[in-house]
């Protein structure tokens, strides 16, 4: 166990105007999963880009297997053993898993492609690694988590002793999660070494060996699941004590706000998304809705929201049918929306602070004066709402697209959050972000809900929903298969829902 | 951190001036550099073609009242083209659009009898405005409801625009007076002409009052806002509320407005008449001004004035420096090449691609809304 499988010495990497990689040193075990913890933006994806030779060092050195080694490309790094399992899965669809597995290390017979080869590659290694998939099966149908067993197969069959995991749960339900670690389990007793790369502490304490923590482009420490625990690990990532848990009152739900029945919704390809959707949310409530990402959430969003049109069913804000695609109607009724995409929804990132933030009301006074634009009160109303939603930037007349994730977010809340509301839409409101701005906004959420605010919350993650969320809705295939009350589920049960049990079945485990 | 910031002004700016400005003067003078060993290999002097094509663009006042003459159709369809670009729409139909400007202004010059001088000039423009918009309007409705993309539209109306004015002007409004076999209008009324104080034509002065009306437009109302973020971002437009069709509608007919206005004022301060040929390539011109320009509204007169400056002075070129005048055509070409392949300008000047501010989109994808 204590050979060593990988080191980096005294990386060092500068893009301009930022430090990415500040004299990292990392030392990876044989059979171990090592655990890469930070921030976004603390350097873990150059530090891991440097090692699949995407980016070269500035300075420092890289150790295979105890050899000094330099890699130039992915070629490099494949052929010293190294894989990487992307969070956005390199595979094509339409192919089978046989095919997808031997793509560009195709084996030949003649002239032509040997199938049966790679069928046979596929079933050795499953056997091999206990990775249970079908060579025959085309891609596009497999589950999430199958695809992303395919994603590591195809690794292995390129003969990886190191793995490196990008983010792998970001788009797994919890059992399927528990489904990776035990994977992850049986490749290290087969003597491959895994780096994990995750922002989630809960999975990094259950899984890891080691875990290494970076900040700013440092690594702050590196430590083990027996010697600290979520709010140490929390506090070495941000550099200060965090609280974790979301501290909230009850609800104190009045009026209906937002009512939605029947609701049916198409996809792009024309497919029902939402099918047959009905639930309300009231003044002073947070309906979360749980559920695996792709199960009709971002449809369901978007009819409400007035971007998507409506195939059938109602959506009714303070009484009223809300005409159909009409944002403008919407807002001007006092609905504030956070959505899903930040930067293709949320922001034009070529325009400044001060713009973005007057994006919904540009054309009402004081923002508009008859036909002209009115200078004077946007500047003024982007100072007002950079101070006291603590955007951290140079000026309101930077452009929203060179602002960091949570301070682009918090531009979003504060333009949203500025206007009189009474329903607030959120679609993950915190995805991709640090803690440090997951604590802010989820406390202003909060807030808006105490102030009589109606709040429909919509995340993946299953913490978010379940430390915010008053009742909880869970989405499975465009329907919501059940709605609960929050304090009366538990993190298991809510798992067993998103993937697709029923309510007793969930409950009976 | 988050103090009250000045607005910006002082050095910042002309930095980023003089940044914004450096790639476009970089091309024009690789452009002439080339231009330069073209005319060389040919056998003639460079220095003095160039000489000679700056003397018969400004070297008296005949050659500045030419120059100005033949920027100020460009400055309109340079704006109309900059103006599409805005909202992310590449008008190449600019052409199209000013022939029915031209035809239209001609026709209410010649045949609409009775007004006042100035009176009917007014009406003449405005019929070609109307005219050029409304030709704009088409693309711009067949992209919103039927997601045709507007590259390929304008290109095939340009072709309809040519054929229909070419029959016109050898049909229903052709000039009959005896002896005319040549396919074009009558002459227009005097009443209906453009006058030219001195040297300067007073086309060239709409032409600047334009640039600075499409500024205001762009840069102070909340039609541009609505416009730039279109342009910008449309999926952020419509989470915004804002009208994302009518806005691309709308800004095709006021861009078609502009090119249409630059055929009326051809027509009514130089041609006279509509003669087709006389306004060929006007409207295809404005794409290279306008990029010339950085699809800035100021930035196009300057860059029309130059392309306008090189067709003033090119017969002079060829008349004492004894270089085709086709040289300037290369010279255009390679402006426009290097102005749109701006990697070759910026490896040359050591800049930095990243680069602050609006992007300029030469073209959204064939399915992109």
């Amino acid at each position: 166990m204590s050979e060593i499988a990988l080191e980096v010495r005294n990386i060092v990497k500068r893009f301009p105007g930022v430090l990415a990689n500040d004299h990292v040193n990392f030392v990876l075990r044989k059979g171990e999963v090592h655990a890469l913890l930070g921030e976004n933006g603390a350097g873990k994806t150059t530090l891991m880009n440097i090692i699949y030779g995407l980016y070269r060092p500035d300075e420092g050195e890289i150790y295979v297997d105890g050899q000094k080694v330099t890699i130039d490309s992915p070629h490099d790094a494949i052929r010293l053993g190294i894989g990487m399992v992307h969070q956005h899965f390199m595979l094509v669809p339409v192919f089978t898993v046989a095919e997808n597995l031997i793509l560009g290390a195709e084996p030949t017979k003649g002239w032509s492609l040997d199938l049966k080869a790679a069928r046979e590659a596929v079933r050795r290694l499953s056997a091999q690694y206990g990775l249970e998939v079908e060579p025959d099966a085309v891609v596009e149908d497999l589950p999430v988590g199958v695809q992303q067993r395919v994603e590591i197969l195809k690794a292995l069959y390129r003969e990886a002793k190191i793995l490196v995991l990008d983010e792998p749960t970001a788009v797994l339900t919890p059992q399927e999660v528990e489904e990776l670690f035990v994977i992850m389990r049986q490749l290290t007793q087969r003597g491959v070494s895994i780096i994990f790369i995750t922002h989630k502490l809960k999975e990094v304490l259950a899984i890891a060996d080691h875990i290494t923590v970076m900040r700013r482009g440092k690594v702050v420490g590196t430590t083990t699941p027996a010697e600290t625990d979520e709010a140490g690990l929390a506090a070495m990532m941000v550099g200060r004590q965090v609280v974790l848990q979301v501290e909230k009152t009850p609800a104190k739900p009045g009026e209906v706000v937002l009512e939605v029945e029947n609701l049916e919704v198409e996809d792009e390809r024309g497919l029902p998304a939402v099918d047959g959707v009905s639930f309300e949310v009231r003044e002073g409530e947070i309906l979360g809705i749980a559920g695996v990402q792709g199960n009709g959430q971002t449809e369901l969003v978007e009819a409400i929201t007035g971007l998507r049109h409506i195939r059938n069913g109602h959506i009714r804000l303070g009484g009223q049918e809300a005409p159909e695609r009409a944002p403008r109607y919407l807002i001007e009724h006092g609905m504030g929306h956070i959505p899903e995409d930040r930067q293709k929804h949320g922001l034009v990132l070529s325009y400044t602070i001060a713009d973005n933030l007057v994006l919904c009301t540009y054309y009402q006074p004081p923002f508009a004066r008859g036909l002209q634009r009115n200078q004077a009160a946007i500047v003024e109303n982007a100072e007002r709402l950079v101070n006291q939603f603590d955007v951290r930037t140079p000026s309101i007349f930077t452009t929203a697209g060179s602002l960091s994730g949570g301070n682009q977010q918090k531009v979003i809340v504060a333009r949203e959050f500025s206007r009189p509301l009474k329903l607030l839409v959120a679609n993950q409101p915190t995805r991709g972000l640090d803690v440090g701005s997951i604590e802010y906004i989820h406390k202003r959420i909060i807030q808006m809900r105490d102030q009589g605010v109606a709040v429909l919350l919509v995340s993946a993650e299953l913490d978010e929903i379940m430390s915010l969320a008053d009742r909880i809705a869970v989405m499975y295939r465009g329907k919501i298969v059940a709605v609960v009350e929050a304090g009366q589920v538990s993190k298991e049960e809510l798992g067993l829902l998103m993937a697709g049990s029923g309510i007793e079945k969930a409950r009976a485990g | 951190m988050a103090e009250p910031a000045k607005r910006t002004s002082g050095w910042p700016n002309v930095r980023r001036f003089v940044r914004s400005i450096a790639v476009p003067l970089g091309a024009v003078a690789l452009a002439l550099i080339i231009g330069a060993v073209i005319i060389e290999l040919s056998g003639a002097s460079a220095l003095k073609a160039y000489e000679a094509l700056a003397q018969g663009a400004f070297g008296n006042a005949r050659g500045w009242q030419r120059t100005l003459e033949k920027s100020t159709p460009l400055i309109f369809s340079g704006l109309a083209v900059a103006f599409a670009f805005k909202a992310g729409l590449f008008n190449i139909g600019a052409q199209g659009q000013l022939l029915f400007g031209a035809i239209t202004a001609a026709w209410v010059g010649f045949a609409v009898h009775g007004l006042p001088p100035g009176i009917h000039a007014a009406v003449a423009l405005t019929a070609g405005a109307i005219a050029g918009g409304l030709y704009g309007a088409i693309p711009g409705a067949l992209k919103t409801y039927t997601g045709a993309h507007e590259v390929i539209t304008t290109i095939m109306l340009n072709y309809v625009a040519m054929g229909f004015t070419d029959y016109l002007a050898n049909g229903p409004l052709k000039d009959t007076s005896p002896g005319n076999i040549v396919a074009r209008t009558p002459k227009i009324l005097p009443s209906a002409t453009l006058p030219t104080w001195h040297w300067l034509p007073f086309g060239f002065v709409l032409a600047v009052a334009a640039a600075a009306i499409t500024w205001w437009i762009l840069r102070r109302t909340t039609l541009g806002f609505e416009i730039r973020t279109v342009g910008q971002n449309p999926h952020a437009a419509r989470y915004a509320g804002m009208k994302v069709a009518r806005t691309v509608i709308l800004t095709m007919v006021l861009s078609a407005l502009l090119a249409g206005i630059g055929g009326a004022v051809e027509t009514q301060g130089v041609v006279k008449r509509y003669e087709p040929g006389f306004n060929a390539n006007l409207g295809f011109d404005g794409i290279t001004v306008a990029l010339l320009g950085k699809t800035d509204p100021f930035g196009v007169i300057p860059a029309a004035m130059l392309l306008g400056a090189m067709r003033a002075g090119s017969n002079q070129m060829q008349f004492k420096a004894h270089v085709a005048q086709e040289i300037t055509d290369v010279v255009q070409a390679l402006m426009l090449f290097f102005v749109a392949a701006d990697m070759i300008v910026r490896w040359l000047l050591r800049m930095r691609q990243a680069e602050e501010g609006e992007k300029i989109t030469l073209s959204t994808g064939w399915g992109a809304q």
